[in-house]
C-alpha cells in the first residue's frame, strides 16, 4: 500500500505544484499510515523531493518522454502506481496533469475528484472537500472505488517542508508506440515568465484601461512584483490581449497569493474564477464596482495616476527590502 | 464526418449558487439553464464543419427530462438531431460510459464536449470517454482543423500554446477560441421552427456504475469588510500588503 503522488518537471526542473503535491501526499500517507512515493519523468535531481516528506522516488528517465504527451504519461504513471500497489493517486491541477488525469483514472480504474482543497475529510468513508460551481461552493464527494485518485487543487494546501530521506529508483515504464499518436508538433511559449498558473501573484487589467496601447502600466507593475499578467473577458475578446490570459469562470482560475484587478467591474463570472486567490487589491474609478465587495484592498481612483505611483513606490519598497 | 457535441446542462453564468435539504443537493429554484458555455463554443465549431465540410452533427445530453429546452435551444442553433440518455447525471463516470455505448452504436468519428462543465467543474467526461472508446483526445483544444483523418488542434497549456497532430477517431474538450466569442450563435426564430421538426431521441441508461458520490455542499465563507485606501495614501497599501496580509 502507498500514496502515489504524480511530482511535475519542466526541463528536468521540479515545478512549484510538485512540492504542493508532495506535501499533501506526504500528509495524507501519514493519515493512512503508509508511505508517500513519487513518480517523476526526467528530473535532473530526483532527491530534492526529500525535503516534503516523500519516503520513496521511482525516477523514470525515458526520451520519448521528453515532450510532454498524456496518453504516454497517464500509461507511465499508471505503471508507477501498479508497481507501488498505490491505493490513492494524487495529481496537481496544472494544464498537464488536468489534461492526463481522466487518463490515468481510467487505465486505474480510480475514482476521481479533480480540484481538491484539503486533506481527507474522512478515509473511511474517504470524503474529500472540492470546489464546485466554479468556486461559488464546495462539493464534499465520497471516492467509493477502491482506488482512489485526487486532484490537488493550485495553492490550496501550500508547500510544507519536511526532511527525510528517500530512495531514488530507477523505473522504466513499458510505452508502445501507439501510446504517440497524438503528437505536439509546436510549442509556443514564453519561457522564464511566471504563468497565471503558478506564480505568487497575478496582474489583470479590464475594459477600464481604455486600449492594448496603455498595457504598459499592468506589464511594468508586474515586472516589479514578479507577476503573470491577465485580463478580463471583454479584454481578450476585443483583441487587446492572448485568449490564454483571460481569467474567470469561463477563462483560467487563479488561486494566486495576490490578485490586483485594475480597471475591472468585478462582474459574477470573473470573480467565480478568481475568488481562491488569497488576497485581492481593487483599483477603479467607480466607488459601486462591485470588485469591492469581493476585495480585502480597495482604491477609489484613476488607474492612469494611482498605478504608476504605485509602481513607483513599490520599485522603492523592494530596494529598501532587498 | 459525423460528429456527436456532448451538452451539459448547467446553472447560467450569473446564477447565485444555493443547496437545500440539509446541503446534500443543488437548489434549483429559480435558476435557468444553459448550454455549458465551453460546449457551446464547441457546438458553434461543429456548425462550421457542417456547413463548410458537410458534416452531420448530432448532440446528447445525459439527463431528465428537464434538460429537453437546452437540446432544442442545440436543434434551433443548428445540430440535426438529438439525443436525451434518460438518467440523472450521476459523476463523470457513469456520464462516459453512457455516451460511450451511443458513440459505438450510432458510430462517431468525432466528439466534441467542453473542457469541463461550469457547474461540478470535472474536467473528467471527455477524457474517460477518450479512454472508454479507444479515441485520441485533446483538451483545453483552442482550435481544432480536420483534414480527412487527420486533425490538427491548438491546446492551451500554461503560459502558452501548443499545437497537436492527431488523426480521427478523436475525443475533443473545447473551449473559447476553438471559435471567437463574436461567432456565437443566437437561435433565430427559423431555427426555433425548424428545431420542433427535428429528432430527440430518448433512450434509456444502459448503466448504472458510478465511482463518486455527492455527500454534502458548502458555501465559502463570507469574507471579511473591504478596507478601503486613500488614493493619495499609496504608502498605507504598500504596509498593509507588507505587514498585514504578508504577500509582499
Ligand atoms: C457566459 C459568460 C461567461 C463569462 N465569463 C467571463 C470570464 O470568465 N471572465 C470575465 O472576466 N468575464 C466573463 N464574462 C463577462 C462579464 O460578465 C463582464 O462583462 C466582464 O467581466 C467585464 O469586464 P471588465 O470588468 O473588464 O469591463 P467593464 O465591466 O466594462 O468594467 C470596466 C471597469 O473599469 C472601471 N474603470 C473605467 N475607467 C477606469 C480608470 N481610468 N481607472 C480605473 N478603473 C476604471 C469602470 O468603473 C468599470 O468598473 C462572461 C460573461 C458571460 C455572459
Ligand atoms: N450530463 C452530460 N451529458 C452530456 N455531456 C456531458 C454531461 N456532463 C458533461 N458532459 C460533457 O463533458 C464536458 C466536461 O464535463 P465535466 O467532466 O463534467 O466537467 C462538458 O463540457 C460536456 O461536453
Amino acid at each position: 500500500m502507498s500514496v502515489l503522488i504524480y511530482t511535475e518537471t519542466e526541463k528536468g526542473v521540479f515545478k512549484k505544484n510538485a512540492f504542493e503535491v508532495a506535501s499533501y501526499g506526504a500528509a495524507l500517507a501519514e493519515q493512512l499510515g503508509t508511505d508517500c512515493v513519487a513518480v517523476a519523468i526526467n528530473p535532473s535531481d530526483a532527491s530534492q523531493l526529500q525535503s516534503y516528506g516523500v519516503a520513496k522516488i521511482l525516477a523514470i528517465k525515458e526520451a520519448k518522454l521528453n515532450t510532454f504527451n498524456a496518453k504516454a504519461y497517464a500509461t507511465a504513471i499508471a505503471q508507477a502506481a501498479k508497481e507501488a500497489n498505490a491505493q490513492v493517486v494524487l495529481v496537481s491541477s496544472s494544464a498537464d496533469s488536468k489534461f492526463l488525469s481522466p487518463l490515468l483514472a481510467a487505465q486505474l480504474g480510480a475514482s476521481f475528484a479533480p480540484n481538491v482543497v484539503a486533506l481527507p475529510e474522512s478515509t473511511a468513508p474517504f470524503v474529500v472537500k472540492r470546489t464546485a460551481f466554479s468556486n461559488k461552493g464546495f462539493a464534499h464527494t465520497e471516492l467509493t472505488g477502491s482506488i482512489k485518485m485526487i486532484g490537488v487543487a493550485n495553492n490550496s494546501y501550500g508547500i510544507h517542508e519536511k526532511e527525510t530521506s528517500a530512495s531514488v529508483t530507477a523505473f522504466s515504464p513499458n510505452l508502445e508506440d501507439r501510446l504517440f499518436a497524438t503528437k505536439t508538433t509546436s510549442v509556443d511559449k514564453v519561457s522564464g515568465k511566471a504563468t497565471i498558473a503558478d506564480a505568487d501573484v497575478v496582474v489583470s487589467g479590464g475594459r477600464g484601461l481604455k486600449g492594448p496601447e496603455n498595457w504598459g502600466l499592468i506589464e511594468d507593475l508586474a515586472n516589479v512584483l514578479g507577476a503573470a499578467t491577465a485580463c478580463s473577458k471583454p479584454v481578450s475578446d476585443l483583441g487587446w490581449r492572448p485568449h490564454g490570459e483571460h481569467v474567470g469562470q469561463t477563462g483560467k482560475p487563479v488561486a494566486t497569493n495576490l490578485y490586483i484587478a485594475i480597471g475591472i467591474s468585478g462582474a459574477i463570472q470573473h470573480l467565480a474564477g478568481v475568488s481562491a486567490s488569497k488576497v485581492k487589491v481593487v483599483i477603479n474609478t467607480d466607488p459601486e464596482a462591485p470588485f469591492f465587495k469581493a476585495a480585502d484592498y480597495g482604491i477609489v481612483g484613476d488607474a492612469f495616476t494611482v498605478v504608476p505611483e504605485l509602481i513607483e513606490k513599490l520599485k522603492a519598497f523592494k530596494a529598501q527590502n532587498a | 464526418m459525423k460528429i456527436l457535441v456532448c451538452i451539459s446542462n448547467v446553472p447560467d453564468t450569473t446564477s447565485k449558487i444555493n443547496f437545500k435539504d440539509n446541503n446534500t443537493a443543488f437548489d434549483t429554484a429559480g435558476v435557468q439553464f444553459v448550454i455549458n458555455p465551453n460546449d457551446e463554443f464547441g457546438l458553434t465549431r461543429a456548425m462550421w464543419f457542417k456547413e463548410k465540410q458537410g458534416a452531420s452533427v448530432a448532440v446528447v445530453t445525459v439527463g431528465d427530462a428537464s434538460v429537453e429546452p437546452t437540446l432544442r435551444k442545440a436543434l434551433a442553433i443548428g445540430a440535426d438531431e438529438a439525443y436525451r440518455i434518460d438518467a440523472p447525471a450521476t459523476d463523470g463516470f457513469f456520464v462516459a460510459q453512457e455516451l460511450a455505448a451511443l458513440v459505438k452504436e450510432i458510430g462517431f468519428d468525432l466528439v466534441i464536449a467542453g473542457r469541463e462543465s461550469i457547474d461540478y467543474n470535472g474536467g473528467m467526461v471527455p477524457g474517460f470517454l477518450a479512454s472508454a472508446l479507444d479515441y485520441q483526445y485533446v483538451t483545453n483544444c483552442i482550435s481544432l482543423e480536420i483534414d480527412g483523418n487527420n486533425a490538427t488542434a491548438i491546446r492551451e497549456i500554461d503560459g502558452g500554446k501548443e499545437t497537436l497532430g492527431t488523426q480521427l477517431p478523436l475525443v475533443i474538450g473545447g473551449q473559447k477560441g476553438l471559435v471567437e466569442e463574436s461567432d456565437l450563435r443566437i437561435p433565430n426564430m427559423r431555427g426555433i421552427m425548424m428545431a420542433r421538426q427535428k429528432p430527440l431521441h430518448v433512450r434509456p441508461a444502459t448503466t448504472s456504475e458510478s465511482h463518486t458520490k455527492e455527500i454534502s455542499f458548502s458555501k465559502p465563507e463570507a469574507k471579511g469588510a473591504v478596507t478601503m485606501i486613500d488614493p493619495t495614501n499609496i504608502d498605507q497599501l504598500i504596509s498593509l500588503l507588507h505587514n498585514e496580509a504578508k504577500v509582499l
